[in-house]
This record gives structure tokens, sequence and C-alpha cells, in this order.
């Protein structure tokens, strides 16, 4: 197979793209993709100051690694959870890539700092472990990017993440969270900005983009989400994209396009429901928010 | 071929030639979840995996 820009010999072939690829026009196909999301979606400009949530998985070390080639001032937090080895592990290619690239990677530790794990977090609240981890994130990787001043909290979510959450939220009719879904969540009061450079970027091209730049990262899949819903999802996704390359694209961007900004009003009045959490001063829709009453739920 | 797979890790062998599409298919995989690797290089799925190749079947799917 030829790489379609240079005809060179192909490593990679991207089927929605109807394309093949050599490994230097894969890795220039993966910075423009960043480089057009970043740009359409006015995600951050060069002088701002951009907080990278690392995981040690792929699509954040590529979208770490893609800032950088592209010239952001990047830096990166990595958020233990106590799950076990499976954090141990991760922690170690965070830290590793950060030694080789000379950059910042700022750790914070849930059971350390807060008194409790992801896994103790599912077994006082009864609910998935997935559910604890999303919510102890989104908190405390914004307060980091508030208290470290940066303008810009950069996640690694890529295409099929963004699809698989898109196709849940539908099969529920999930309004407010789909008129949430969006590739930028604007600064606010108690928010810094939240980004998803990797939205135009699938999972397969993340993983490929580390493999061809020679990125270590955790192959193996977190022990707490193994069988969720959001795999499930992506499964079924999959099984269309085989049969029909480019499914996924189209199902999530022609979303952002035509669908969210229907949803604008439903947005703007979820944003006016937003209050001050009155222990932690974090926003809130309720009066104590939903990170502090985890962190009693589990620590009482 | 010696291929190996992940989740859970373990190893198999296969008998070649064999196309790298007819690979994944016949370990009951869809291509749009793995990446396959031999040495240390991508393959595409027209590349034909010879008898002593060493294989690399690696997800690309995370739940997080």
């Amino acid at each position: 197979m030829k790489c379609k820009p240079c005809g060179g010999e192909a490593v990679i072939e991207v089927r929605r793209h109807r394309a093949a690829f050599c490994r230097d026009c894969f890795l220039h196909h993966c910075h423009e993709q960043v480089r057009r999301a970043i740009s359409s979606h006015r995600m951050m400009g060069h002088s701002e100051r951009v907080l990278v949530a690392i995981s040690g998985g792929k699509d954040s070390l590529a979208v770490w690694d893609i800032l950088l080639e592209l010239g952001h001032n990047a830096d990166g937090i990595y958020l233990g959870l106590g799950i076990g080895d499976y954090s141990d592990t991760s922690r170690t290619y965070a830290e590793k890539f950060a030694a080789q690239r000379g950059v910042s990677l700022q750790v914070v530790d849930l059971p350390a700092d807060h008194g409790f794990a992801v896994p103790d977090a599912a077994r006082a609240t009864k609910r998935v472990p997935c559910s604890a981890c999303g919510l102890s994130k989104r908190h405390l990787l914004n307060q980091a990017a508030l208290d470290g001043g940066y303008q810009v909290l950069a996640t690694g979510h890529n295409l099929d993440d963004e699809a698989a959450v898109l196709f849940g939220n539908v099969m529920q009719w999930h309004v407010g969270y789909l008129a949430r879904q969006r590739p930028v969540l604007p600064e606010a009061p108690g928010f810094a900005r939240r980004v998803k450079p990797l939205i135009r970027l699938g999972e397969r091209e993340t993983a490929a983009y580390c493999v061809l730049k020679g990125i270590d990262y955790i192959v193996d899949e977190c022990p707490m989400a193994a069988g969720n819903r959001h795999l499930r999802y992506k499964e079924t996704l999959n099984e269309i994209e085989d049969r029909s390359p480019g499914a996924k694209a189209a199902f999530y961007l022609q979303f952002l396009d035509q669908m969210l900004p229907v949803l604008d009003g439903v947005a703007a009045a979820e944003r006016e429901l937003v209050g001050t959490c009155s222990r932690c001063g974090a926003p809130s829709s309720a009066d104590v928010c939903a990170f502090c009453k985890l962190v009693e739920r589990v620590t009482t | 071929m010696q291929v190996h797979l992940h989740n859970p890790k373990r190893d198999v062998e296969v008998s070649g030639p064999l196309r790298v599409t007819d690979l994944v298919k016949s370990l009951g995989l869809n291509r749009e979840s793995v990446l396959v690797i031999r040495g240390d290089s991508l393959v595409t799925g027209d590349a034909t995996l010879a008898d002593e190749d060493v294989i690399e079947i690696r997800p690309v799917i995370s739940g997080g």
C-alpha cells in the first residue's frame, strides 16, 4: 500500500480518509488534524498557558506531544487515582515522557491528598468506578488549572470517545448532557477553559501516533473500566465503522455542526443555574458540589 | 508466526503466509479496534505476514 501524499511505502491506512500514510506523512496528518481542531473551535492561542491532563495512556501523551510540536506552552498534570498497580504503572509512563521531553509534570494523588481511592468511592457509592473517577478528575484537574494560573485545560478525548459519549447521550436523550458535549467549554467564574484537541483523530490514529513517535504508554485497559458501557458503545460504533468507514466522524462532527447550535439555549439555561459550593467554593448547581459530597460519603 | 495478543495477554501460533486483514479476521477482531505491529513497525492491512514473523496485535479502544 502506498502513502497517498508522497507515494512512499505506507505503514497505516485511515479508511475514513480513503488514505494510507508513511510515517512522516502520518505524523504530519495528525498534527494538521489537531491544528485544524484548535483553529476551527478557537481552543487556544500560542501565548496561553495550557495544562494537559495526563493519564499515561496513548491519547493524553499524544495530545501533549502534538501540542508541544505545534509550539504550545503545555505542562502536564498526572492524577493518581489509587487503582493499585495500574496507577503506579501509568504514572511511570507519564513521568518518563516528561523526563524525555524535559517538560513539567505536576502530580496530584487522590488517596494522599483526599483520603480515598477510586475503588473506595465505588464501594461507598455503590456505583460504577468510572462515575467517581470522572467526577474526581473533572473537579481536581479544573482546580489545578485555576491554582496554577493556566488559561486552558486540555484533555485527550478523541473522536471515538466523543462519538461513544454522543451515542450514549442520544440513546438516553440526555438533552442537558448533549448541550454540554462541546469541544470547548469556555472559561467562566471557577472554570478554566476546557478543550479537546483530538476530536478529529480516532483512537487508532492516536495509538499509531505513539507507536510511530516511540512514545511508550500503558496499553492495558484500566481494570475498573473493563466491560463498561462506554466500551460497549465503542465496539458497536466500530462495527458500523468497519462496514461504513467515516460513519463515526460523520455522526460526531455533524452533531457539532448541525445540533449544537440548536442546543445553545439549553446550555445557556444550565449555566444560569450554576452557583458556588458552600464548602470548597467550586462552581456547583447545588449547595454542596458533587465532589465534596463524594468525599464526605467515602471518608465518613 | 507468533502472535501476541492483549486483554487477556496471550500468545498464539498462526501459520503463514497470511494477509494482515485475514489474520485479524481469523482472530475474530475488528480492524478498526487494533493495530498490527511486526517487530517495531506498523503494517497495513494488505501486508503479507510470514511464518517466521513475530506479531503484536495491540488493542486501541480505551474505556475512560
